[in-house]
C-alpha cells in the first residue's frame, strides 16, 4: 500500500523540496525546544558533526540525508552500529540518522513498518526472511549497488543478498556460526577429546555424566535455541539440500528423513539439562561457565556474548563443528546467520540515491572492519577481510564457516518466520517434553497438518 | 435493590447513629491483623526479592545464583540501566503520553456516566451497552485495521511531523483514550447511580444547569471513584506497550516500556540490571498511587451531601 | 418507586440539549470510529486468508476456512480454551474473592490497613518487564528463589516451574491471581467506601455482628460494584496474555497456550495470519461478549425500568 507516499512525492515535486527540510528542521527545532539537549544526542544520534537535522548541511556530490532503523539496541552492537554508520557518513557526505528499536519490536513489527514510513535503510537477515519481504515488494532491489561492490563478496555471501527474483536486495555485514562450546579448562582437567563423529560424541556425553557434569547445558525456553539443534542434526543426517526442501516445505515434515533427526535426537535429550523448556539459554550458558555442564550448542554471537557480559574468561572458551554423523555429509554444513541491510521499498524518494551510496560503502572490507572493532562474537564476510582485532573464537569461526561446502541461516531464517515461531518452535518444545517414539509420529502428523494451512500458493 | 440506597430513610437513620460504633470482638480482630500481615508479607517478597537482585552485581549472581549472601551491594545496575537505556528520554514520552490520556479518559467518561445515569432518554441501555462491551475486545483484535486507519488520517503537521495519525503522540493517546474509555464509562456510571437523587432535586428546583449539575455536584461526589480510575487509568497507559509496538514507528518516541525491552538485549542479558531498570520505571506510578491514595481511603461517603 | 421525582429530558433548555450532545456525542463517535469499527473490519477479516501486506485487492475470501483450521488443525487451539476456562474459574473462584476480602477487612481500619493496602496494589502497579522479571528470578530453575530454598535447583533434581507442562499453568496462575487480587481489592475499597456509614451503623445497632451487616446490608448495596466486579473478572480472565507472553519469553510455551496469546502470535508477527488470527479473536469475543452482553442488557433494562 502506497497511499500517503505519492501524494506526498507529488506535491514535494510542485513545491520546492526545501519545503520538507524546512519542516524536518522545524520538527527538529521544536524537538530541540521540548527535550533538554543531552536527551537528543543520547537517542536520534546525529552521525556527521555538522548537520543537526537541516538536510543541505553535508558536503559532496552524494549528500543528502538518511534515516537508519537499527535493531542494535544492544550496548555492545550499538555502539559498533553508531561507529559504522558514523564512519560511512564521513565517507559519503550523507547525514545519517539512526533509529534505533529492541530487537524483537523490529522483527515483529517489521511487516507494519515497512509498510508504512520506514526509515530509508534498515538492518535485516539475510536467508528467506528477507526473500520474502522482497518478493512482498516490501524491499527495494539495489543490483546497481552490488555492481560496485559485488567484487567484495565470494559467490556464497552474493547468493545470501539474493531475493527469489535474482535480483539483490540485501548487504551483509557479519555471520557467527552456531558449534558446540566447551571450556578448555574442563577437558584439560579431564582429559577428553574433541569428538568428530556421532559415536565419539555420544561416549563424551556419557563419561561427562559419570563424570557428575551436566554434559550438554541446555535451555529452549525463548523457544529458537533448539531450532538450532534440529537444524544441525538435519544438516548432519540428511545434508543441506534436503534441510532447504524441508524449509521450504518441498517435502513432507512426515518423511522418514525427519523421523530419523527426531529419534537421533531422543538418543542425545537424556544427556542435556533437564527442565530445558523453563529455563533461559542465558542461564544455560552460566552452566557452561561454572563448568558445572560440559558442552553447550548454540551460536558465538550468544555464548561467547554472554562470557563477556558475566564477566567470565572468554580465554578458556574454545569449540568445535557439530560431530559428523552420516559420512555422506561429514560437516560440511552448519548455521551461519548473516545480518546486514536492506533498502525500504517505502523510502522517501530524496533519501534513495544517498541510501545507495552509504550500502555501497557498508559493502566492503573496510566497513566490516569497522563495525567488528569492539565485536568479540562475530566475523566479517567480506574478501580479504582482515580484522586485527580478532580473538580466537572469531578466528576460530572465519576457519570453520569457511570449510563448509554450504552454510544455512537458521530455520527461522529459512523457512516461514510464522511457521518456525507459531508451529516449529511449541512442536520442538513438545518432543523435548515426550521424546516418545509415538509422540515423535504425531508431532510429526500435526506439524505437516498446520504446514499445509501455511504453506499455500 | 439499588432503590434502597436512595430510600429517603437511610438520612434519617445516619442521624440516629451517629456517634455510635461497635468495635469488633477481638479474636475477629486478631484474625484479621495475623491474615493481612501474612498477605502482606506474602505480596511483597517478589519485589524485595527482585529489588535484592538488582542490588548485587552480576558477576556475583551469575557464581552463586540469586538466592545467596551477596559479596557486596551496589547502585551499579541501576546507574547502568539509567545510562544503557536512555531511560530520561522514555520517561518524558510516557508522560507526554499518559498525563494528557488519562486526563481526557477521566473527562470524557465522566461526562458519558453523567448523561446516561442523569438524563433519561431512549438510547441509554444501548450507549452504555456499547461502551461496556467495548471494553471487553481485546487490543488485538483492534490493532490490524487500526493501524489501517491511522495510515489514512491526515493530521496537522503541528501533530505529528509525518502528517499522519501513525507515529504521533496524539495517536497513541487517542488510541489509549479511546480503549480505556469503556471501563470508566462503566465503572462511573455504576457508581452515579448510587448517588441519591435527591442531591439532584434540590438542584434542579435551584435552576442549576445540567454542566452545573455535572461539574459541581456529581464531579466532587464522584471524587473516591476518579481517584481509583485515575490510579488504575495512570498504570494501565504508562505501562502499556501494545499500541506503541505498531503505531509507532522511531526508537526514540516509544515510552518507557520499550527503554526495557532495549535492555532485555537481542541476546546477552543483565537479569540484575533490567530488575533495576523496571524497578526505576515502576517509580512514577508509585508516586501517582500515593498522592491519589488519599483522595479514595479519605472516607469520602456518598451518604454525606458533603463533597 | 421514586421513578417520577427523576429529572426528565422535556425539561432540558436548548443550551443543555447542546451540552448532553457534545458531552455524549464525542465519545460515542471516537469509541465508534477506533474502537468498534476495527473490532468489526476484524470480524469481517476472519472470513478472509491475508498475510497483513498490500492493499485490499490482496485479501481473499477464505469462507470459515480459519474456524475450520482452529477447531481442527491447531493442536494450540483446545488447550488454550481450557486454559482460558481455568484461568476463569481461578479467577472466579480463588483471585476475586480473595481482593474482595481484603478490601473488607481493609475497610475495618484495622491497625496498619494503610500499608496493607499499599502492598497489596503494588503488583497491579508493576510494568509487564518487571513483573517477567520477578517471576523468572523466583521460577528461574537453577538460580531462582523457590529451587533454592527448597534444594531442587540442580539438574538431578530441579522442579520445572514454567517449563513443565502439568505446573506452569499454575505458576503462572499464581503470578495472575497476585495482581489481580490487589486489583479487585482497589476497586472495592472505592465502592465500600462510598457506602453510607449510616446503613451500617444501623444494622450494628440492631445487633447484627459484622459478617452479618456485611452480607445483609453491604454487600446489596454495593451491587452496582459487584457487577464492576464481576465483569472485570471474566475480562481479566479473557483477555489475559500478558503474564503468559512475557513468561514464555518468545512463542508460548505448551501448557501455556491461551486464546489471546494465539491471537496475538498470528497477528503481530514478523509473517502475519491477519485472516487466521481475526478469527482466533472472534472466537474469543464471541465467548466473552455474548453471555457478559445479555446479562448486562438484563441488568441495565432492569434498573432503567425502576
Amino acid at each position: 500500500m502506497s497511499h500517503r507516499v505519492t501524494p506526498q512525492s507529488s506535491s514535494a515535486a510542485a513545491m520546492p523540496t526545501s519545503r520538507r527540510s524546512v519542516l524536518k528542521g522545524l520538527a527538529v527545532t521544536l524537538g530541540a525546544t521540548a527535550f533538554p539537549a543531552g536527551l537528543l544526542t543520547a537517542c536520534g544520534t546525529s552521525t556527521t558533526p555538522s548537520s543537526s537535522g537541516s538536510s543541505g548541511a553535508g558536503a559532496g556530490a552524494g549528500a543528502g540525508s538518511v534515516t537508519f532503523g537499527s535493531n542494535y539496541s544492544d550496548p555492545a552492537p550499538k555502539d559498533a552500529f553508531a561507529a559504522l554508520t558514523q564512519a560511512a557518513g564521513q565517507k559519503t557526505g550523507t547525514d545519517i540518522k539512526i533509529n534505533t528499536v529492541d530487537h524483537n519490536t523490529f522483527q515483529n513489527n517489521i511487516n507494519s513498518y515497512l509498510q508504512a514510513t520506514p526509515d530509508a535503510l534498515f538492518t535485516w537477515f539475510a536467508g528467506y526472511r528477507m526473500q520474502f519481504f522482497a518478493q512482498q515488494g516490501l524491499i527495494e532491489p539495489i543490483d546497481d549497488v552490488w555492481q560496485k561492490i559485488g567484487a567484495n563478496f565470494g559467490p556464497a555471501a552474493q547468493s545470501l543478498s539474493k531475493g527469489l527474483d535474482g535480483k539483490f536486495y540485501f548487504v551483509p555485514i557479519y555471520n557467527y556460526p552456531w558449534v558446540v562450546f566447551y571450556n578448555k579448562s574442563t577437558f584439560k582437567e579431564k582429559g577428553y577429546e574433541v569428538p568428530t563423529t556421532w559415536d565419539d560424541y555420544m561416549a563424551l556425553l556419557k563419561k561427562m555424566k559419570s563424570d557428575g557434569l551436566t554434559p550438554l547445558a541446555f535451555a529452549d525456553k525463548d523457544g529458537w535455541p533448539a531450532l538450532g539443534t534440529f537444524d544441525i542434526l538435519n544438516l548432519r543426517i540428511n545434508g543441506y539440500d534436503f534441510h532447504i526442501q524441508l524449509m521450504k516445505h518441498e517435502v513432507p515434515w512426515t518423511d522418514p528423513r525427519v523421523t530419523q533427526v527426531f529419534t537421533q535426537w531422543a538418543e542425545m535429550l537424556p544427556y542435556a539439562q533437564p527442565g530445558s523448556t523453563g529455563r533461559i539459554w542465558q542461564d544455560a550458558v552460566k552452566t557452561l561457565e561454572s563448568k558445572k555442564a560440559g558442552l553447550m550448542f548454540q551460536g558465538t554471537n550468544q555464548v561467547a556474548a554472554q562470557y563477556v557480559t558475566d564477566g567470565k574468561d572468554l580465554d578458556d572458551l574454545d569449540f568445535f563443528p557439530f560431530p559428523a554423523i552420516n559420512p555422506q555429509f561429514g560437516q560440511d554444513y552448519m548455521d551461519a546467520p548473516t545480518d546486514g541491510f536492506c533498502l525500504a521499498k517505502n523510502a522517501k524518494e530524496d533519501s534513495v540515491a544517498p541510501a545507495k551510496k552509504v550500502l555501497e560503502y557498508l559493502g566492503t572490507a573496510e566497513a566490516e572492519a569497522t563495525f567488528l572493532k569492539t565485536d568479540q562474537w562475530d566475523v566479517a564476510l567480506a574478501n580479504g577481510a582482515t580484522i586485527p582485532t580478532y580473538n580466537d573464537i572469531q578466528k576460530k569461526s572465519v576457519d570453520v564457516i569457511s570449510k563448509c561446502k554450504a552454510v544455512s541461516q537458521f530455520m527461522d531464517r529459512d523457512t516461514d518466520p510464522g511457521f518456525a515461531s507459531n508451529v516449529m518452535i511449541p512442536s520442538i518444545q513438545k518432543f523435548i517434553n515426550d521424546p516418545s517414539t509415538g509422540g515423535i509420529k504425531s508431532l510429526q502428523d500435526s506439524i505437516e497438518a498446520q504446514a499445509k494451512t501455511i504453506f499455500t500458493n | 435493590m439499588t432503590a434502597q440506597v436512595r430510600s429517603p430513610a437511610a438520612p434519617a437513620v445516619a442521624l440516629a447513629g451517629s456517634g455510635r460504633v461497635k468495635k469488633t470482638r477481638r479474636p475477629a480482630r486478631v484474625a484479621a491483623l495475623v491474615f493481612m500481615i501474612t498477605m502482606t508479607v506474602l505480596w511483597i517478597v517478589p519485589i524485595v526479592f527482585a529489588l535484592y537482585v538488582s542490588l548485587r552485581p552480576v558477576e556475583d549472581t551469575a557464581k552463586n545464583g540469586y538466592f545467596s549472601l551477596p559479596h557486596g551491594l551496589t547502585l551499579g545496575n541501576f546507574t547502568g540501566a539509567w545510562v544503557q537505556s536512555d531511560m530520561q528520554q522514555y520517561f518524558l514520552n510516557s508522560v507526554i503520553i499518559t498525563v494528557p490520556a488519562v486526563i481526557v479518559t477521566l473527562f470524557l467518561a465522566s461526562c458519558v456516566a453523567f448523561v446516561l445515569t442523569r438524563v433519561p432518554f431512549r438510547f441509554n441501555v444501548a450507549l452504555l451497552i456499547l461502551f461496556t462491551a467495548g471494553n471487553l475486545l481485546p487490543q488485538q483484535v483492534i490493532i490490524t485495521p487500526l493501524y489501517r486507519l491511522y495510515l489514512l488520517i491526515p493530521v496537522p503537521e503541528w501533530v505529528s511531523e509525518n502528517g499522519l495519525l501513525y507515529n504521533s503522540y496524539a495517536g497513541l493517546i487517542l488510541i489509549n483514550v479511546c480503549f480505556q474509555l469503556g471501563f470508566c464509562v462503566f465503572v462511573l456510571s455504576n457508581y452515579m447511580k448510587s448517588i441519591p437523587h435527591e442531591i439532584y432535586e434540590a438542584a434542579v428546583v435551584d435552576g442549576a444547569s445540567l454542566w452545573i449539575r455535572y461539574r459541581r455536584l456529581t464531579l466532587p461526589l464522584c471524587r473516591p471513584a476518579l481517584a481509583a480510575l485515575a490510579t488504575l487509568l495512570t498504570t494501565w497507559i504508562y505501562n502499556d506497550f501494545f499500541w506503541a509496538i505498531v503505531l509507532i514507528q522511531r526508537g526514540d518516541k516509544r515510552p518507557i516500556t520499550s527503554a526495557l525491552a532495549n535492555l532485555q538485549g537481542q541476546f546477552v542479558s543483565n537479569q540484575n540490571m533490567i530488575a533495576a531498570a523496571a524497578l526505576i520505571a515502576a517509580i512514577p506510578t508509585l508516586i501517582v498511587y500515593v498522592a491519589l491514595q488519599k483522595q479514595f481511603i479519605a472516607g469520602l461517603s456518598l451518604g454525606s451531601t458533603k463533597g | 418507586m421514586a421513578v417520577h421525582s427523576r429529572p426528565r429530558a422535556r425539561g432540558m433548555s436548548p443550551r443543555d440539549r447542546l451540552i448532553v450532545g457534545l458531552m455524549l456525542g464525542v465519545p460515542v463517535l471516537a469509541d465508534l470510529a477506533f474502537i468498534w469499527f476495527p473490532a468489526l473490519s476484524s470480524v469481517a477479516l476472519s472470513f478472509t486468508r491475508w498475510n497483513g501486506i498490500g492493499g485490499f485487492d490482496q485479501i481473499k475470501p477464505y469462507g470459515v476456512e480459519n474456524y475450520r483450521i482452529a477447531a481442527t488443525v491447531d493442536p494450540q487451539f483446545w488447550p488454550a480454551v481450557e486454559h482460558n476456562a481455568v484461568w476463569l474459574l481461578v479467577f472466579v473462584c480463588f483471585a476475586t474473592p480473595l481482593g474482595m476480602l481484603f478490601a473488607v477487612v481493609i475497610d475495618r481500619n484495622i491497625q496498619g490497613s494503610r500499608i496493607y493496602q499499599s502492598v497489596l496494589f503494588l503488583p497491579v502497579m508493576l510494568s509487564l518487564a518487571l513483573i517477567g522479571i520477578i517471576w523468572e528470578l523466583i521460577y528461574s530453575p537453577n538460580y531462582g528463589l523457590i529451587n533454592t530454598i527448597t534444594g531442587h535447583n540442580q539438574d538431578s533434581n530441579l522442579v520445572n516451574w514454567l517449563g513443565d507442562p502439568h505446573l506452569n499453568l499454575w505458576a503462572v496462575l499464581v503470578e495472575a491471581c497476585w495482581r489481580q487480587a490487589g486489583y479487585v481489592m482497589i476497586l472495592y475499597l472505592a465502592g465500600l467506601k462510598a457506602v453510607d456509614p449510616s446503613l451500617r451503623e444501623a444494622a450494628l445497632m440492631d445487633g447484627s455482628n459484622a459478617w452479618q451487616t456485611f452480607f445483609r446490608v453491604v454487600f446489596p448495596v454495593m451491587k452496582p460494584i459487584n457487577i464492576v466486579i464481576l465483569v472485570v473478572t471474566l475480562i481479566e480472565s479473557l483477555r489475559a496474555y500478558d503474564l503468559v507472553y512475557i513468561n514464555s519469553h518468545g512463542p508460548v510455551l505448551p501448557g501455556l497456550e491461551l486464546l489471546s496469546i494465539l491471537v496475538t502470535q498470528n497477528i503481530l508477527g514478523e509473517q502475519t495470519r491477519i485472516g487466521y488470527g481475526s478469527s482466533l479473536g472472534v472466537v474469543l469475543l464471541v465467548i466473552s461478549l455474548v453471555p457478559i452482553s445479555v446479562f448486562l442488557y438484563q441488568t441495565f433494562r432492569r434498573e432503567a425500568r425502576r
